[in-house]
C-alpha cells in the first residue's frame, strides 16, 4: 500500500464536505453517548465513597444487663443494614459500666489493624490476637504495636436504656 | 481419519484460523530455550486456564451475598456433586499459580530476559504478577469466613492510614461505611469479572510480546545485550541453530504443564477445599484471622516493624516496590544477561526469598501474638510446684489467673510476646520483679492496678524460685553474694 492511498482513506475529510458532516455527526453523538453513560456510572462508582459515614443512636438493652465494674460484650445491629447483610449486621462491642450512669463503649477493633480484642477480667485488660496488641480496662493502650488506645463509641443513659452511636467501622482515619 | 481431515478442510477454509495458529506454533526459537528453566511460563497460563474453568463452575452456585454465601460454600462441599473437589482444585491451583508464577519472574530475572528489547514484556509480566495476588486476596474474601471477615478490617485498617483520602479509601474498599451487604458484592465482582478481565488482556499482551520479540535466548557470560546489535544476533541466531517452537521447545513445556496439574490435582484429592472456617459472624469473637500463605509475609511485617516506622512502610513500601519491579528493565535494559555475571541481582533475589520466606515462616508460628488460651489450656511444670511454700505456690495460681502464661513460657509452653519464665530468677532480682510486675515496660503492661499487693508478693516468690539447679539467683553489684540463696 502506497502511502497517498493510506492518507486518503484514513484522514478525516474537509469539514466543509458532506462526509466532514457525517464524521463530525458521529463523534459528537458518540460523545454525548458516552458522557451519558460514564457520568451515572461514575456517580454509582464512587457513591458509596462520597457518602457521609453514618451514624446513629441504638440502644444496647437496659441498663441492668451491664453490672457496675464489669466490662461485658454486647452486640448491635447495623441501624443502616441491607435486607441481605445477614450475621454481618450484628456488631459487637466491649461496654465498660465504671458506675451509675459513667459507662466507656470500646469499639471490638483493635486500633491496630482491626482485630477483635478479647476482654480477660482476671487480669483487666484486652488482648488482640492478632499482632498482640493489649490494652488496659480503660482502653488506653498496654503493649505492642497499636499506635493509641481502643476506639470509644458515643453514648448516652435514656429511658433506662444504654444507647450507642454506632454504624461505622473504626479506623485511625475514623475513629466513631 | 480422511473424512477428519476433509471436515478440517472445511471449516479451514471458510474461518482460516488454522494458518493463523500454525505460525506462532511453527515459528522458530533458539535451540538453548528448549530447557526445564523455561517451563513455568506456560505452567502458570495452564494454571490460570485451569482456574477459568473452575472458577466458572464455582461461580453456578455460590452465592455473593453475605447471608447465605457461607450456606452455599457448605453446600459446594457436601451436597454439590464434586463440589467439593472443584473447591479443592481451585484453591490448590490459585496457591500453585501464585507459587509458580514466582519461579517464572525469578527465573526470567536471572535469566535477564527483562532487558532489551523485551522490557515491556516485564512490566506486563510485573502487571500480570500483582492482579494474580489481586485474585489471591480478592478469593479468600470470597470464602466468607471469619478470616475474610475479620481480613477486611485488617484490609479497611490499612487503607484509614492513608492521608487525607483514608475514610474514602475505606469506604471505596468495603462499599461503605462498615463490613455489610455490598462488600461482599463488590470482592466477587472484582474477583469474577475485573481483574480475570483484565488478566486475560495482559495474558495476550504478554504472550504477543513474547512471539514478537522472540522467547529469551540462554544467556552467555560475556555475551553483553547492546541495542544496535542484539536483535540482528538474535535472529541470525534463530536462524543458523533455532528450533520449530512446537514441537522441539513446546515438548518440556508439555510434560511441565502436565506435573503442574496434575500435581495441584493430586492436593485437590489428598487435602480437599480449604473451609469456609467459622461461621462470618462478628459477634464471635474469639478467632484469630490469618491470611493464606502468600500474604503471611505482610502479616508477619506488621507485627515486627517498630511502630514508628510502620505507618511508612505500609503507605511507601508498596508503591516502592511496585515502582521499582516496573521500573528495573529502563535501569538495568542492557549488558550483562547471565547470572553468573550479576552477582548484585543474584543477592538481591537471595535477600528477597530469604525475608520473604523467613517473614511467612515466622507469620506461620506467630510468636507474637499472646496464646489466648494459655491461661486455661496449659498446665504448670510438676518441678515448678514440689516442695514449694504455700506462698510460692499461691504466687503459682496467680501467675496462671492472671493471664501471665498467654505472653510468658513455662517449661516450653505457652506465649512467646514476653521472655520465657523458667530461668526469670537468675535474671531479675526480686525488687526488679516487683517494678517489672507493677509497672511494666519493654513491651509488658503495668499490673500495678490488677494486682492486690498479696497478688504481687506470692507471684513474686514464686518467680524467684524459677531458676534451673545450681545456677546462682540474680543480685544486685552491692550485694554480697550469699551461698545457697
Amino acid at each position: 500500500m502506497c502511502s497517498s492511498e493510506l492518507d486518503a482513506t484514513t484522514l478525516p475529510p474537509p469539514a466543509t464536505s458532506r462526509r466532514g458532516f457525517l464524521f463530525t455527526l458521529g463523534l459528537a453523538l458518540n460523545g454525548i453517548a458516552a458522557a451519558l453513560v460514564g457520568i451515572p456510572v461514575i456517580g454509582y462508582l464512587v457513591g458509596p465513597v462520597r457518602r457521609r459515614a453514618e451514624q446513629a443512636w441504638i440502644s444496647l438493652g437496659p441498663l441492668r444487663n451491664f453490672p457496675e465494674g464489669q466490662t461485658r460484650l454486647a452486640t448491635y445491629e447495623n441501624p443502616f443494614r441491607v435486607a441481605w447483610d445477614g450475621a454481618t449486621a450484628n456488631i459487637p462491642c466491649w461496654v465498660r459500666r465504671m458506675s451509675g450512669e459513667q459507662f466507656q463503649i470500646f469499639a471490638i477493633n483493635c486500633a491496630h489493624l482491626g482485630c477483635a480484642v478479647r476482654w480477660f477480667a482476671q487480669s483487666r485488660l484486652f488482648m488482640c490476637p492478632c499482632h498482640g496488641g493489649v490494652y488496659y480496662e480503660d482502653g488506653s493502650r498496654a503493649s505492642g504495636p497499636p499506635p493509641r488506645g481502643l476506639f470509644e463509641y458515643q453514648y448516652q443513659v435514656r429511658d433506662g436504656q444504654l444507647w450507642v452511636r454506632g454504624g461505622q467501622i473504626p479506623t485511625l482515619a475514623g475513629p466513631v | 481419519m480422511a473424512r477428519l481431515r476433509s471436515i478440517g478442510n472445511w471449516f479451514e477454509e471458510r474461518t482460516g484460523l488454522g494458518a493463523i495458529v500454525a505460525v506462532p506454533m511453527a515459528h522458530r526459537v533458539p535451540r538453548s530455550t528448549a530447557s526445564w528453566a523455561y517451563v513455568f511460563g506456560s505452567a502458570t497460563l495452564i494454571l490460570f486456564v485451569l482456574q477459568i474453568a473452575t472458577g466458572i463452575c464455582l461461580a453456578l452456585v455460590y452465592v455473593p451475598s453475605p447471608d447465605q454465601a457461607y450456606e452455599s460454600l457448605e453446600y459446594l462441599n457436601y451436597q454439590a456433586a464434586f463440589g467439593w473437589y472443584l473447591r479443592a482444585v481451585h484453591f490448590w491451583g490459585s496457591n500453585a499459580m501464585v507459587l509458580v508464577m514466582t519461579l517464572h519472574m525469578l527465573q526470567v530475572f536471572l535469566w535477564g530476559a527483562h532487558k532489551y528489547p523485551r522490557e515491556l514484556t516485564w512490566v506486563a509480566g510485573v502487571l500480570l504478577f500483582l492482579c494474580t495476588l489481586g485474585m489471591a486476596f480478592t478469593g479468600q474474601i470470597l470464602r466468607w469466613d471469619q478470616d475474610a471477615y475479620w481480613g477486611l478490617g485488617i484490609g479497611a485498617s490499612i487503607a484509614a492510614r492513608a492521608p487525607y483520602v483514608g475514610s474514602e479509601l475505606v469506604q471505596a474498599l468495603l462499599g461503605g461505611p462498615i463490613v455489610a451487604g455490598r462488600t461482599l458484592s463488590r470482592f466477587f465482582t472484582l474477583h469474577v469479572f475485573v481483574v480475570p478481565g483484565v488478566l486475560i488482556g495482559l495474558v495476550g499482551l504478554h504472550l504477543w510480546l513474547v512471539l514478537r520479540l522472540g522467547i529469551n535466548e540462554w544467556p552467555m557470560p560475556g555475551r553483553l545485550v547492546d541495542r544496535e546489535t542484539y536483535r540482528a544476533r538474535y535472529e541470525a541466531e534463530v536462524e543458523k541453530d533455532g528450533v520449530a517452537f512446537f514441537p522441539d521447545a513446546a515438548r518440556k513445556d508439555m510434560v511441565g504443564m502436565g506435573v503442574v496439574v496434575l500435581a495441584v490435582l493430586l492436593c485437590a484429592a489428598l487435602f480437599g477445599p480449604n473451609g469456609p472456617h467459622g461461621v462470618p459472624n462478628p459477634t464471635l469473637i474469639d478467632t484469630a484471622p490469618k491470611p493464606d500463605f502468600y500474604f503471611l509475609a505482610l502479616y508477619a511485617l506488621f507485627a515486627l516493624v517498630p511502630p514508628w516506622i510502620e505507618e511508612a512502610i505500609l503507605l511507601v513500601g508498596p508503591p516502592v516496590a511496585i515502582g521499582l519491579l516496573l521500573a528495573l528493565p529502563f535501569f538495568v535494559g542492557t549488558g550483562e544477561k547471565s547470572w553468573k555475571r550479576r552477582p548484585v541481582a543474584v543477592l538481591g533475589v537471595l535477600l528477597i526469598v530469604l525475608t520473604v520466606v523467613t517473614l511467612a515462616s515466622l507469620g506461620l508460628v506467630v510468636p507474637w501474638s499472646p496464646v489466648m488460651d494459655g491461661w486455661t489450656g496449659l498446665s504448670t511444670p510438676p518441678r515448678y510446684v514440689t516442695g514449694r511454700t504455700p506462698l510460692e505456690l499461691q504466687g503459682a495460681l496467680v501467675l496462671q489467673n492472671k493471664q501471665c502464661r498467654n505472653c510468658h513460657a513455662l517449661g516450653g509452653e505457652g506465649g512467646q510476646r514476653g521472655p520465657t519464665l523458667d530461668g526469670v530468677a537468675t535474671r531479675l532480682t526480686q525488687d526488679q520483679l516487683i517494678r517489672q510486675v507493677l509497672q511494666g515496660g519493654g513491651n509488658m503492661p503495668a499490673y500495678g492496678k490488677n494486682l492486690t499487693p498479696a497478688e504481687v508478693t506470692a507471684v513474686v516468690a514464686f518467680m524467684q524460685t524459677l531458676r534451673p539447679n545450681n545456677q546462682p539467683a540474680a543480685r544486685t553489684a552491692t550485694e554480697p553474694a550469699t551461698p545457697g540463696r
